[in-house]
This record gives structure tokens, C-alpha cells and sequence, in this order.
């Protein structure tokens, strides 16, 4: 019998687990061949097409589409793949709504873009059912590269490489390859194991050995990495989280949204993740949302989402402001956190209306409170165990060019890089892009 | 609601819209269920000489070609005349006449070539009642192997013939149904009106294979690995079509004669363009092979709407109203100069007309920062191009230069009067306008 959502405090089980099943299943069901043709038939093959423009790595979008008319879907895969290797997942997690279906000459049109994640994902899946890797190795060059860590941009990074010839071994501190594939991003958006399942079938290029529990000032050493490898590439994320800075954050209830985020991910039974009756997100990007709206999937009765400043300021998409709306997660803008309230656990919190000067946000003095048994923080991430030596530029390893750190014979790339946003699309092409660059650097001396 | 009345030979149907001699017109059920959905008139389905009937293939009889969303463009069929009793039909005819005398019945007919054929069976349709007949000179597949349809339809001689033995063997309206598989469609319908034709229809379907199956490597449609060419018909003939009509209407031989006009029409549009290019009246096969019979109540309130509109009060008002427009591309006036325009406004930056005027045409579109693209009247030819591929309608749009200002490409004050090729100084055979 489950719980229900209003069963008062942190409960596992709220729901059903056919409610669960359904709540997790697949955010955007996928094309069917007839829906793909139809979708596909939309296309306006654009000259020097703006969703090209607008994609981090550079698909060629109007190929891929076409290919995908012309009854070709593997083709259209391999397309997608020669430029993003990883384009099976960005085709579920990237937010097309900011890229390549803003840009669209059919949102300008009609408002109505061509769906091109949809379609993506359409291409990828059918190639990836086939079980057949779509690329194989150049000549050994006898160079060794060492990626650490096996998130988007590292897994990029060592598949360009082995392609070209290279040795890599690519070390993660977790014991799963994907990084935030595997352990972020909600788990509706990466169904059915697919992250595993992808980084599976990337490995198939050979050539990658993939070393796990190991991490950086731990296991390993920049020092001795730079020995025993012709090259380094570091892709090791944003492992900090950022505190509240308020009394009592230790508090049972006050909790991680990206440690929850990847617990959930983990989960054999996702219901038996306990979560408050009452909970509420601090923060306003991809995370907040992500953890709002799992927290209500799992049955939380109400789920506020607090962001510091307005609506148009939220780094979550408006399609994400509105999937969190749909499930009934309540957006409260211009609200900061003054004070944890409870006594040995979260009770409530207090939070101050702010507004913005001069680009800083202000509190305006008037206070309200929100009963909560459960705080989530989602207020970013931040760059942890970065070896001595390497040059920090905003809290990120300094990068020129593709990736290159101040360190010769080190690239850098994904979220722990300077420079891009931090998407699974923009490491993809940083990987990418560093592998290309340290290929020249290796097969030039 | 304008009235739709019309009357084609003398035959009174309540809209000008006919079912065409094809599979939905091949039985009384068929028949009836058209009549009841609205359809003007009916050309029933080809009848043969008596005695035991044709056979069809029990594989697949039709082909298709689908534009976006599998929406049937074209369609190839390998259909026979009808294979059922001659008796059969002619009970069925005569019920059908009887029950619903204020819609028009044509009966289409193929036969042998021999007068025996056609004495023995006019007077058998014409006692059913039925208003006239139709002479299948058109299928280009199965019968004409057996020199009947479209093989009668290539030798205008015959259809001259056999259009005689018909007006004296039946005293109802003839109507001779064309074949498009020529090269000059105004022979085979001067040889009509020269039989004493009442009217010609046209067109029967074009010979065609719609695809080939690659792994069986057999034409579409296949029956036990193998193809045979068929004929085609649907929106993708139209163009076809419009363009037959139009020459014989405007042919002196045979302007002014009635035509009945067939050949994609899915429509109120298309009908009325037929209409204005000269026909009496249209036959419809393929739209209700695709959307069933209630497709006619659309071009029923389509046509009536735009005569309303158009402030025409009877069919008669607008048929060949177009004829005296169609001319020889020498009488196309050259001194006629208009430049493509496009409007920013409307514009969503897809390059199209771009991408198709520099690759395949003029160079004249220029892609300026910010995916603003724009004419470069100095090398615009009118083309046309960018209009056709551009996918917003009205976006872009030919702009006519005014006589008096100068055409930017040749350098030239574009003039007023009309000026022609044969007036042209390029032109060795240039006529010399008078002193």
C-alpha cells in the first residue's frame, strides 16, 4: 500500500509502483517511422542552415533530416555521429529549444520548429538497435592519451582519438563510465539504462580502456599521468556544490540536488527514495528543475521551485519552466533563502523577496516562510581536486583555443573548462575538439 | 449559392462535376452511392463486346507516388475494362437511369475495331437510356496490346472511323476520350470533331511505371516479380492535362468545341481552371479513389463560392474565359521586365531562394549579414525561381518595372509599347513592322 503524497514528512513508497513506472517512462516518446517521415518531411533543407549555427557541435541537421526522408535512418546516424558521437543521448537531453529548434526558420515562421531532437533521436536509436559501431580505427600511431574522467567530453574526446589511431585509457572516480549521462539528468530523459548502454556502444570502437574508481589527487597524479601518457586530457566536471551559507545547512532534510539526482538515477526502485510532503528546490537551472519535478513524480504533495531573481533571468528554458509547471511544481521568482527553520530537522524554511540592482539581487526586507521536510540546494556546481600548476580562470581550468590548458601536453574540456555552457552538447564538441588538436600535436613531432 | 447547372451536349446535371469511367463507376452499388453524395454525373466504366468478360490480375492493379505525409499524388493503375456481363451492366444502367433521371449517365464503351463490333453493342446501351457514350480511345495498358483503347486513340484515321460508325449507329451525344500517350494532341481530337464528335474528353491516363522495386528489381506495381507499364493519373497529371485542354481550345480547328476535361482534377481550383481553359465540364476519378465520394461536396461549395465571388451567375459565364490568354511564346510580350522582390517582413531566413539562384540560376540573390537576403535587380532575370521554391507564400513576388525606368541588368529604359520575338532584332526571321 503506498504512502500517498500527503503522508506528513520524508516517506519512500508515496506512490504505486506502476505510478512510479509510468511517472519515469520516456519524457518524449519516441518517433514512430511514419511520425518520423511526417516530422522529417518539414524540413526546409535551409542554405547554410541556422539550427547548424546554433548546434554546439555542428551537425549537419538538414543532411541528417534528409537522409532520414530518403528512408535512411543509419545513414542520418552516422551524420549525427561524425560530429557527435554522444548524439544519442543529446538527442534526449539537450535543450533544442535554446539551440537548434530556436533557430529553426519554422519557429520563426510559425512558431512550431522542426523537431529535431525528436528526429535525432529517431536516427541514433535505429543505428544503436542494429548493435553495429558505425566507425572504425586509422593505423596505430603507438601515442597514448589519458582522459580523466569518463563523462560527455571525455568520452568524446577518447572515441575521436581511438579513432585516429591513438591508445586511451580514460579513468572515472565513480565505478560507471557517462559521468553526468550516468549519474545527472533526470532520469526520463535517459530511459532503459541508456547512458550505459551508450557508452557500451561507444567503447565497441576498441582502443579505449576505461579505468573506474579512479580520481585525480587520489589514485592518480597530473605528474605521473604526463609521464606515462604522450597526452592528458582532464574532463572532470564540477565535483563541488555550492552552500547556502545559512545557519543549520548540516540539517537532516537540507540535502544535495545533484547527489539526489544521481541516487535516483541509480535506484533499482526508484520508490523507495524517501521525499517530503513539503519540498522545496533553491536554484533555478537544469538541476532545480530536474529535482523538482522528480520529487513531485515521486509523490511529493507540494513542490516549490525558489529562484533569486525573475523569470526571464531562470537558466532553465521556458519548455523547462513549464515541464516543471505541468507537473505541478509552483515557480516562485525573486525569493532568496534567509533562514532553515526546524529543530534537529528541516521544518521550514524562510525565504526574502528580492529584487535587482545594478545586477545584484537585494533583499527588500519583507519575508515569508514555506513549511518544508525536505530543502534541496541546486544553486551550481564548482571545480574540486584540480592538480597544482594549472591556471584557473573563473573558478574553471583556464583554456585557449581547443581546449589546450596552461600546462603543454594538457587539454582541458567539458564543465571543468573555461569558456561554452555546460551542456552535454558543448562538452561533446570541446572533446571532440581537444582530440583533434592533441592528434595534430602528437603526429606533428 | 451560385447555381452549378450545367449542360454539357445538351445534358443537364445539377454541378459540372462527373465521376470519370474508372473502378468507382463500375457497379450499380458504386453508382448509386455517388448519385447520393452528390456527384452531377457518371461515365460508367468501360463496357466490352458481349460474350465472356475480361479478366483482371489478382495481384496489386494500382501504383503510387506520395508527397509529404503519404499524400497520394499519383496513381498507376493496370485495371482493365469492366469484367463483368455485358448484360449485367446494362440492367444495372438502365435501373440506375430510371432512378435518377436528373443526373447525367454516360455509358464509355471499347470494342473492336471493326463496325460488326460497334453495330452490334449501340443499340444495346442506347436502349438502357442512358444520355450518351464515351469512346475509350484512351487506356494505355492491357487493351491496347489487343488494339483497342489508346491504340485506336494514336491513329487519328480510326478515331475518325469508328466516331462515324457511333453517330450512325446512336442517335445520344458521343463523347471520343483521348489518350495523352501522343505527341500532338489536337490531331486525335481534330480527328473527333472530323467523325462528327459531339465533344472529346480528355485525358485518359499517361503510360507510366510509377517506381521499381530494388530488391526484386521488378516494376511497381508487381505481380509474381514482374511489371508492366500502366496508366497514370491524380494531382501530379494535372499540369498535363491543363496544357491538352488548352491546345485544342484554342486550336482554330477545333475552338469552341465541347471538352469534357479529366486529369487530376481533386479541386473546386482545379475545376475551375479547367473550365476557364475550355471545358464543358470536368470528370473526377482519382480524389474519390482517395477520399471517397463526399470529396465532391467540397468542390461543389468551392466552385459556388467563387463564382459568388466572382459574380457568376451560371457555369457558361467563365468557361474558356481563359482560352484567349494562352498563346505561342513568341507573342509573349518581352518588353514586359519584372524583378523579383522579397519582403523582409515576411522573410524567415531559410536561404531557399538563395541557395537556388546561386547554385542553378543568375546569382542573384545576395545572403547579407544576418541571413538578409535580397535582389540584385542588376542580375535578376524574373526567373521566377526563388518565388516557386520560397516556402511562404507571398514572400517573395515579381515586381513589374515600369516602362519609362530602367532595367538594371541590360542598362535600357523599358519601353511601353508590346514588343514580341518575331519583332525582335535578334530574330533572323523578325517580321518588319510596317513604314
Amino acid at each position: 500500500m503506498a504512502n500517498g503524497h500527503q503522508a506528513s514528512g520524508v516517506v519512500a513508497q508515496r506512490l504505486a509502483p506502476e505510478e512510479i513506472a509510468a511517472n519515469f517512462s520516456d519524457l518524449h516518446a519516441p518517433l514512430a517511422p511514419h511520425e518520423a517521415a511526417v516530422a522529417a518531411d518539414r524540413c526546409y533543407f535551409c542554405y547554410d542552415a541556422p539550427c547548424v549555427t546554433a548546434c554546439p557541435t555542428d551537425i549537419d541537421i538538414p543532411m541528417f533530416i534528409r537522409q532520414i526522408q530518403t528512408g535512411h535512418p543509419e545513414a542520418a546516424a552516422k551524420t549525427i555521429f561524425d560530429q557527435n558521437i554522444l548524439g544519442g543521448m543529446c538527442a534526449r537531453v539537450c535543450p533544442t529549444e535554446t539551440l537548434c529548434e530556436q533557430s529553426c526558420v519554422r519557429e520563426t515562421a510559425e512558431g512550431n520548429p522542426v523537431e529535431i531532437g525528436r528526429l535525432q533521436r529517431y536516427a541514433t536509436d535505429q543505428l544503436m538497435a542494429a548493435e553495429v559501431h558505425p566507425f572504425s580505427r586509422a593505423a596505430a600511431t603507438g601515442k597514448t592519451v589519458a582522459v580523466v574522467g569518463a563523462g560527455p567530453a571525455g568520452l568524446s574526446c577518447a572515441h575521436r582519438l581511438a579513432m585516429l589511431g591513438h591508445d586511451v585509457t580514460v579513468f572515472d572516480a565513480r565505478p560507471k563510465a557517462g559521468g553526468l549521462n550516468e549519474y545527472g539528468i533526470a532520469a526520463y530523459k535517459s530511459t532503459e539504462d541508456f547512458a550505459a548502454k551508450e557508452v557500451e556502444w561507444l567503447l565497441k570502437i576498441g582502443g579505449i580502456t576505461l579505468e573506474a574508481g579512479k580520481s585525480l589527487g587520489a589514485e592518480l597524479t597530473l605528474a605521473a599521468l604526463q609521464a606515462d601518457y604522450d597526452a592528458v586530457f582532464l574532463s572532470i566536471g564540477l565535483a563541488g556544490v555550492n552552500a547556502l551559507r545559512l545557519a543549520q545547512e548540516e540539517m537532516p532534510g537540507v540535502l544535495d540536488a545533484v547527489a539526489f539526482i544521481a541516487e535516483l538515477r541509480q535506484a533499482e526502485d526508484k520508490g523507495a527514495l524517501p521525499v517530503g510532503r513539503n519540498v522545496v528546490v533553491i536554484g533555478g537551472g537544469m538541476t532545480a528543475i530536474d529535482v523538482a519535478v522528480q520529487a513531485k513524480l515521486l509523490g511529493a504533495e507540494n513542490v516549490t521551485i525558489a529562484y533569486r531573481r525573475d523569470r526571464a533571468a531562470m537558466p532553465a528554458s521556458r519548455f523547462e519552466q513549464d515541464l516543471a509547471a505541468s507537473h505541478g511544481v509552483k515557480l516562485m521568482f525573486n525569493v532568496m533563502p534567509t533562514a532553515i527553520l526546524g529543530d534537529g530537522a528541516v521544518t521550514g524554511i524562510e525565504l526574502e523577496y528580492t529584487r535587482i540592482h545594478d545586477g545584484r539581487v537585494t533583499g527588500t526586507g519583507e519575508k515569508l516562510t514555506l513549511a518544508a521536510d525536505q530543502i534541496f540546494k541546486a544553486i551550481g556546481q564548482t571545480l574540486e581536486g584540480v592538480p597544482e600548476g594549472l591556471a584557473i580562470v573563473g573558478g574553471k581550468l583556464a583554456v585557449t583555443g581547443p581546449g589546450r590548458t596552461s600546462l603543454d601536453g594538457v587539454w582541458a574540456g567539458g564543465d571543468c573548462a573555461s569558456g561554452g555552457e555546460d551542456l552535454t552538447v558543448t562538452a561533446v564538441a570541446e572533446g571532440r575538439d581537444a582530440a583533434m588538436d592533441i592528434h595534430s600535436t602528437l603526429t606533428s613531432c | 449559392m451560385a447555381d452549378l447547372t450545367t449542360e454539357f451536349l445538351g445534358i443537364k446535371s445539377p454541378n459540372p462535376f462527373w465521376l470519370a469511367s474508372a473502378p468507382p463507376t463500375d457497379k450499380e452499388y458504386n453508382v448509386r452511392r455517388a448519385y447520393e453524395a452528390g456527384w452531377g454525373g457518371v461515365v460508367w466504366k468501360t463496357l466490352g463486346a458481349e460474350g465472356p468478360p475480361v479478366v483482371n490480375v489478382n495481384g496489386p492493379r494500382y501504383g503510387a507516388i506520395y508527397g509529404a505525409d503519404r499524400r497520394l499524388l499519383g496513381l498507376n493503375n493496370i485495371e482493365l475494362i469492366t469484367d463483368r456481363p455485358l448484360q449485367t451492366n446494362l440492367e444495372e444502367i438502365t435501373r440506375v437511369k430510371k432512378d435518377y433521371p436528373d443526373r447525367a449517365l454516360i455509358v464509355s464503351i471499347m470494342v473492336p475495331c471493326d463496325e460488326e463490333s460497334w453495330k452490334a453493342i449501340l443499340p444495346m446501351v442506347e436502349a438502357t437510356g442512358a444520355d450518351g457514350i464515351e469512346l475509350n480511345f484512351g487506356c494505355p495498358h492491357g487493351m491496347a496490346e489487343r488494339g483497342m483503347g489508346s491504340a485506336v486513340g494514336q491513329v487519328p484515321e480510326y478515331i475518325t472511323m469508328v466516331t462515324e460508325w457511333c453517330k450512325q449507329y446512336y442517335s445520344k451525344p458521343v463523347i471520343v476520350k483521348l489518350t495523352p500517350n501522343i505527341t500532338d494532341i489536337r490531331r486525335p481530337a481534330q480527328a473527333a470533331f472530323a467523325g462528327n464528335a459531339d465533344a472529346v474528353s480528355l485525358i485518359n491516363t499517361i503510360n507510366s511505371i510509377t517506381s521499381v522495386n530494388l530488391d526484386m528489381m521488378s516494376p511497381e506495381p508487381m505481380i509474381d516479380g514482374k511489371g508492366t507499364h500502366g496508366g497514370y493519373c491524380g494531382p501530379a497529371v494535372k499540369p498535363i492535362a491543363l496544357n491538352m485542354v488548352a491546345e485544342i481550345a484554342r486550336d482554330p480547328v477545333t475552338h469552341g468545341k465541347p471538352i469534357s476535361a479529366i486529369g487530376g482534377i481533386t479541386t473546386w481550383r482545379d475545376a475551375a481552371e479547367f473550365m476557364v481553359m475550355g471545358a464543358g465540364n470536368v470528370q473526377v476519378c482519382t480524389a474519390a479513389m482517395t477520399y471517397g465520394f463526399r470529396v465532391v461536396q467540397e468542390m461543389i461549395s468551392g466552385l459556388s463560392q467563387w463564382m459568388d465571388e466572382k459574380g457568376y451567375t451560371s457555369t457558361a459565364d467563365f468557361i474558356g474565359a481563359a482560352v484567349p490568354n494562352v498563346v505561342d511564346w513568341k507573342d509573349l510580350n518581352l518588353n514586359y521586365i519584372s524583378k523579383a522582390k522579397i519582403d523582409q517582413d515576411a522573410c524567415i531566413k531559410c536561404g531557399r531562394c538563395y541557395a537556388a539562384c546561386e547554385d542553378t540560376s543568375h546569382q542573384a540573390i545576395w545572403m547579407k549579414e544576418d541571413r538578409v537576403f535580397e535582389v540584385n535587380d542588376a542580375e535578376c532575370v524574373a526567373c521566377n525561381l526563388c518565388v516557386d521554391v520560397c516556402p511562404i507564400e507571398g514572400c517573395i513576388t515579381m515586381e513589374r518595372v515600369a516602362p519609362g525606368q530602367v532595367d538594371l541588368r541590360t542598362g535600357k529604359v523599358v519601353e511601353e509599347e508590346y514588343a514580341n520575338w518575331t519583332m525582335h532584332p535578334n530574330n533572323p526571321m523578325a517580321v518588319q513592322a510596317a513604314e
